[in-house]
């Protein structure tokens, strides 16, 4: 393949390396209004009164709205990006009158500038009545504090939902009888795991600039990975068609999933519908803290059923999702935690998945790289590492037993086939690459510290089977460069480069003759958006069948101008030859006499959409060294093998697991996130720690591909499948390292040292 | 206030706030490839020179600059450019949101010291969060720009 | 976010003191702090014209200017062969070497932070500020007095022979310290300092007076006041006593009953680096 599998540089590359202003905040013009958000300090209440006067006499402040501007009972809203109708529930209004976490909007202003905006918000003054609050989500269920009281409440889909319990979602399934299984296994592991709402932390916070275009529309230019859902969330928020709405992104600045949410557009471009005037809103990076859409914090419970000789029998998982105080991606992500983790074990004869997802009064939640199925591979995996201890195994070999294979039917993964696998080689890769049998599963390093090996394997998806969307317009231009249109979004991944290399590959061209456009709803073939690991394998069979297509109709014209027979003439990138006479004309020529007289179009659209979702694998080992007097814990080295398919660009999908891997270890040791009194503390980046370069060793990435046949060139996903492994690997590592097992994360040096001090007592 | 300040070698003169701070003037004069990552000082996104110095912008007021010189990526584009082609090649810009900040703090990092080590990089490089590239292709394009340099820079 | 209406860069000393003398002006340093908050301030005054950043040493001591960066601390050399690197030591983690030059001693030192790592590292090498009115005073007064309207102009450490360790526990490498130990052996005594405990931190001096009072094992003293090294169970009972001597609190990075245990394994490595 000349393009396909090759590591070429992405095509924004150096704009991006030199600073060149191509986000949100540099192209938004210089007459913007400012916005910013008034928020509860209470996580449940109802604004008895709220006084605006003063504030909107404030010089330079243009408009203030309250709950009084917003019909309250008019229909209600998720800000989550999924294809319509939404699982997740339709529970929010653009400001409302009941606020249900401390953050939750209560005012928008609009001004000249910061200092008067900032001014007006200290003016405004609002008259609380305090409500209880539900802060614990394993009391939400059935609570008498209901988070969503109200009537407009509502489910599009049959969920499980149910307000009056603060239930945003419920959901059963299983395959034989887990517990006649269980009962005849030689043992039976019962755990609890507790994961965090972790933030995505991308480096550009949330930000949208809206104005009003030449024909009265509303123009919103944001950040997001989801232009056409933003524009059917704005249009339904707002009441207005959504023929008057048109949503445009710019360069991301990183999303990871937070920008699956529209989380802040309906602010600004309530703001601009309004006034009519151009205004932007950019979140602080303590709003993007504590007002956004992180990862749903949950509670797995596990029992895996296994023989003396290693064989996993049975998984039973039940999981609780704290979903927050709105529904954002709550029923959707709660289910990857079964069903993208008991697959792995495609030996089992049982399993059974029960699900709640629940209210509470704390900030909401909303999509991140791995979408539950982090949570639930932390906690099956390391059940299976506890598993492998308790039987004196090492846990390679009972991996080696237990692990699925290709050809395998995966009844936990909706009864797909698993029609490309290579996770027998990613874990002999794996074990070769960390030198497992000469650290397995500790040395003592002689100086107080301790070096533990750990391994975790994972899965996720490509795309949502027969939901996700992807299209591509592919046309001809003067002298036969091509333009692609998408309506993805490459948010620093590198889909826009990817995108042109499958095209590339199939027009036999070079890469500077595909330039790329996307997205943008007025301009993009529809597409679902860049989430759900599903650009790459979705879009990109778009693309190749659109590029297909293209070279059909420029066989077309091409054989129109020499005179011959379509079938009898080729094209071999560069010109259309006819096989007869072996005359030619080249690709630019073609595009020049398609300017003249022509009415063949040299454009092709393709809209694609799979079936199935072939899952990506990996392997991952950690190698850890725990001081034991300190409890610091320094991630050595961390050797991954991945099965992403065929990797399109081998660079940029090793930096997506390098990425994913360095955040999913950040997850596992130094990322929390608490609350007191509903209010998250880790509020800024000097609280929430993410890891920096001196906080990890090194991260060593090979690919042990298999090849899916439904993708573009054999590609499956590599987004998010990359995040999944550290959690369980460092955990057993740090486990090898010190003899302690740590269901809850983040795992701190403070709860190493006081578990070594509690297990000596 | 008036504030007069040498900005990517051109005298600036400018009527400012008195409590602007650096990244909002440089901004304001065009230079966008300054971000804003955070409001306590911890992400590296804002790194300017200040006489030569790498500093956050976002921490230092622009009256403080006062007289003095001020440097950012559109004052350095060919070294940004020479050194961001090392980058490039590893695919390693991502979202290229913290490169500006990054590629400042690197080139702040050759200048003083030319042949670092790797746990000097990555010393030096602390304060530069990056969260999509896991810093390890980063790092590959510290490595491989200097290589190259050490071999008199010759492609 | 922060306001104010004037900035001033005062053209000396005295300008300044009589400016800050006004409740609604403030003095900075590096301004990190101070943007962090949500103050209206009338006048900001700034020193950075004066002078300042510079670290002077002569025969005697290092006089070290309010407005020197962490990171001039951080790469001096006369001040690092002094104090055996660990000054060097205690700044490095500190964020980034951006931050570390706009930081400035005097911010840090004045604001007397819990989590300052500088204050900990002055205060066990026995060191001085000087007070443009109140005088040269020692670090351990100046650590404990009520903060006041007097300017910080630099701080003073007496060169004595000695040597110096500083240790630090942190969540992440560039993070706050969950806490901090330095040690110094100066003049045959032993400054031992605890700093992000998670209060500001507090000076343990060890010698002849307090010896009997700490319970300290026997032989530590004349370990320390002729010079040899100190022995590994010696360390273990500094260690001991230094846990048993000083409070320390919970906060968001760590528990007291964490820090408990930090403080003996960091104060035995400190001593043990001496």
């Amino acid at each position: 393949m000349r393009t396909v599998n090759q590591p070429i540089r992405k095509k924004d590359a150096m704009q991006l390396l030199t600073g060149q202003p191509v986000y949100v905040n540099d192209v938004a013009p210089d007459n913007c209004l400012i916005v910013k958000l008034l928020r509860s300090p209470h996580p449940n209440a109802w604004v008895e009164e709220i006084r605006t006067d003063a504030a909107k006499k404030v010089p330079g402040i243009e408009a203030v709205f309250t709950w009084q501007d917003v019909p309250q009972d008019g229909p209600r809203f998720t800000l989550a990006g999924q294809t319509y109708p939404e699982p997740s529930p339709q529970d929010r209004l653009v400001l409302d009158r009941h606020v249900r976490f401390v953050g939750d909007p209560v005012a928008i202003v609009a001004g000249r500038d910061e200092k008067c905006v900032d001014r007006a918000l200290r003016m405004i003054k609002v008259k609380y009545q305090v409500l209880d609050a539900v802060l614990d989500f394993r009391t939400a269920k059935d609570n008498p504090i209901l988070v969503h009281p109200e009537d407009n409440w509502e489910a599009l889909c049959p969920v499980g939902a149910d307000n009056k319990r603060n239930l945003c979602a419920h959901d059963e399934c299983g395959e034989g009888d887990v517990e006649a299984v269980l009962a005849d296994c030689d043992v039976v592991l019962d755990r609890t795991f507790h994961t965090k709402a972790n933030q995505q932390a991308m480096m550009e916070t949330f930000r949208t600039f809206c104005s009003i275009d030449t024909y009265g529309r509303l123009h919103i230019v944001s950040s997001t990975q989801i232009v056409f859902h933003c524009r059917r969330i704005v249009a339904k928020a707002l009441g207005i068609p959504k023929s008057k709405v048109r949503v445009e992104k710019t360069r991301i600045g990183g999303g990871f999933g937070a920008k699956q949410t529209a989380v802040i557009e309906i602010y600004p471009a309530f703001v601009t519908w309004k006034t009519k005037k151009p205004c932007k809103l950019i979140y602080s990076r303590k709003e993007t803290q504590t007002a956004s859409s992180p990862r749903h914090e949950m509670e797995l419970h596990v029992r895996l059923g296994a023989m003396k000789d290693g064989r996993i029998r049975a998984i039973d998982l039940y999981t609780l999702s704290n979903t927050g105080a709105y529904g954002e991606h709550g029923p959707t992500t709660v289910g990857l935690t079964g069903h993208k983790s008991i697959p792995l074990y495609g030996k089992t004869e049982a399993f059974r998945f029960i699900s709640d997802v629940v209210y509470t009064n704390e900030m909401s939640a909303g999509a991140y790289r791995g979408y539950g199925a982090t949570q639930g591979l932390f906690a099956v995996e390391t059940t299976v590492n506890e598993l492998a201890q308790l039987l004196d195994m090492d846990p390679i070999v009972l991996r080696e037993q237990n692990i699925i294979h290709e050809g395998d039917v995966m009844p936990a993964y909706y009864g797909e086939v698993n029609t490309s696998c290579a996770l027998d080689r990613c874990i002999a890769r794996v074990k070769e690459m960390i030198g497992w049998d000469d650290k397995y599963p500790c040395r003592d390093m002689g100086n107080g510290k301790v070096r533990g090996v750990g391994i975790g394997l994972a899965m996720q998806g490509s795309g949502i089977s027969g939901v996700d969307v992807g299209s591509a317009a592919l046309k001809v231009n003067d002298e036969g460069f091509y333009t692609l249109r998408i309506g993805a979004a490459d948010m620093g991944t590198g889909c826009d480069t990817i995108l042109a290399q499958i095209a590339a590959e199939v027009l036999e061209c070079e890469m500077d003759d595909v330039t790329v456009f996307g997205a943008d709803t007025d301009a993009s073939p529809y597409d679902s958006g860049s989430y759900a690991s599903s650009t790459t394998y979705v879009t990109g069979k778009a693309v190749e069948q659109a590029a297909l297509e293209l070279r059909d109709k420029i066989c077309t014209l091409g054989a129109r101008l020499l005179g011959c027979d379509a079938d009898s003439v080729i094209f071999d990138g560069t010109s259309v030859i006819c096989e007869k006479t072996g005359q030619s004309i080249s690709r630019k020529e073609i595009a020049t006499a398609s300017q003249c007289g022509n009415t063949i179009a040299l454009e092709a659209t393709r809209t694609h959409s799979s079936k199935t979702s072939p899952p990506p694998f990996m392997a991952g080992a950690a190698e850890v060294e725990v001081d034991l007097e300190t409890g610091a814990v320094e991630v050595i080295q961390y050797a991954a093998a991945v099965d992403c398919g065929t990797p399109v660009n081998p660079n940029l999908a090793r930096v997506q697991a390098e990425g994913g891997i360095l955040q999913g270890i950040g997850m596992t040791l130094t990322e929390d996130i608490t609350y007191k009194n509903g209010r998250v503390l880790e509020n800024s980046l000097m609280q929430y720690k993410i890891p920096t370069r001196q906080d990890i060793g090194h991260i060593q990435v090979e690919f042990e591909s298999s090849y899916e046949d439904l993708g573009p060139f054999g590609a499956k996903s590599i987004g998010e499948v990359v995040i999944n492994t550290p959690l369980p690997a460092v955990t057993a590592a740090v486990h090898n390292a010190t003899g302690l097992w740590f269901r809850e994360l983040p795992i701190t040096p403070e709860k190493i040292v006081l578990g070594r001090l509690h297990q000596q007592e | 206030m008036l504030l007069s300040l040498t900005l990517n070698e051109k005298k600036v003169q400018a009527e400012i706030a008195p409590d602007m701070l650096l990244i909002d003037f440089v901004r304001s004069q065009g230079c966008l490839s300054v971000k804003r990552g955070c409001e306590t000082s911890n992400c590296g996104l804002c790194t300017v020179f200040l006489d030569g110095k790498p500093v956050l912008s976002c921490s230092v007021p622009a009256a403080r600059a006062d007289g003095h010189c001020v440097t950012t990526l559109e004052g350095l584009q060919e070294e940004a450019k020479e050194f961001g082609a090392f980058i490039a090649d590893q695919g390693a810009e991502q979202c290229g949101f913290c490169n500006p900040g990054f590629v400042m703090n690197a080139l702040a990092l050759f200048r003083e010291n030319p042949d670092p080590d790797e746990e000097e990089i990555r010393e030096y490089l602390a304060g530069n969060l990056c969260r999509c590239s896991g810093y390890e292709g980063q790092l590959r394009g510290i490595q491989k720009f200097l290589e190259w340099k050490k071999k008199g820079g010759a492609s | 976010m922060f306001t104010c209406k004037e900035y001033k860069k005062a053209a000396t000393l005295e300008e300044a003191w009589q400016l800050n003398q006004k409740r609604s002006n403030l003095l900075i340093g590096g301004m990190l702090w101070v943007k962090m908050g949500h103050r209206s301030v009338g006048t900001v005054i700034d020193l950075s014209d004066l002078g300042l950043d510079t670290i002077e040493e002569t025969e005697e001591e290092f006089r070290i200017g309010c407005m020197v960066t962490l990171r001039q601390l951080e790469k001096h050399e006369g001040l690092n062969a002094y104090t055996n690197g660990a000054i060097c030591e205690s700044v490095r983690h500190i964020v980034g070497v951006q931050f570390r030059n706009t930081a400035t001693v005097g911010g840090s030192i004045f604001g007397r932070f819990g989590f300052s790592d500088v204050l900990t590292m002055m205060l066990a090498l026995d060191s001085y500020v000087e007070l443009y009115k109140g005088g040269v005073i020692p670090m351990s007064e100046f650590v404990s007095r009520k903060r006041d309207r007097d300017i910080l102009v630099r701080i003073i450490i007496r060169k004595r022979p000695g040597s110096f360790a500083y240790q630090s526990m942190r969540n992440t490498k560039t993070d706050f310290p969950v806490l901090a130990v330095a040690a110094g052996r100066i003049d045959g005594r032993l400054f031992i300092s605890i700093g992000a405990r998670p209060m500001r931190a507090v000076q343990l001096v060890t010698d002849a007076k307090n010896a009997a009072d700490a319970g300290l094992p026997d032989g530590v003293l004349e370990t320390i006041s002729e010079g040899g090294k100190i022995t590994p169970e010696q360390a273990k009972a500094l260690g001991e006593y230094a846990a048993g001597a000083v409070a320390v609190g919970t906060n968001l990075r760590a528990s007291a009953e964490y820090r408990q245990e930090l403080i003996r394994v960091l104060v035995k490595r400190a001593c043990l680096a001496l």
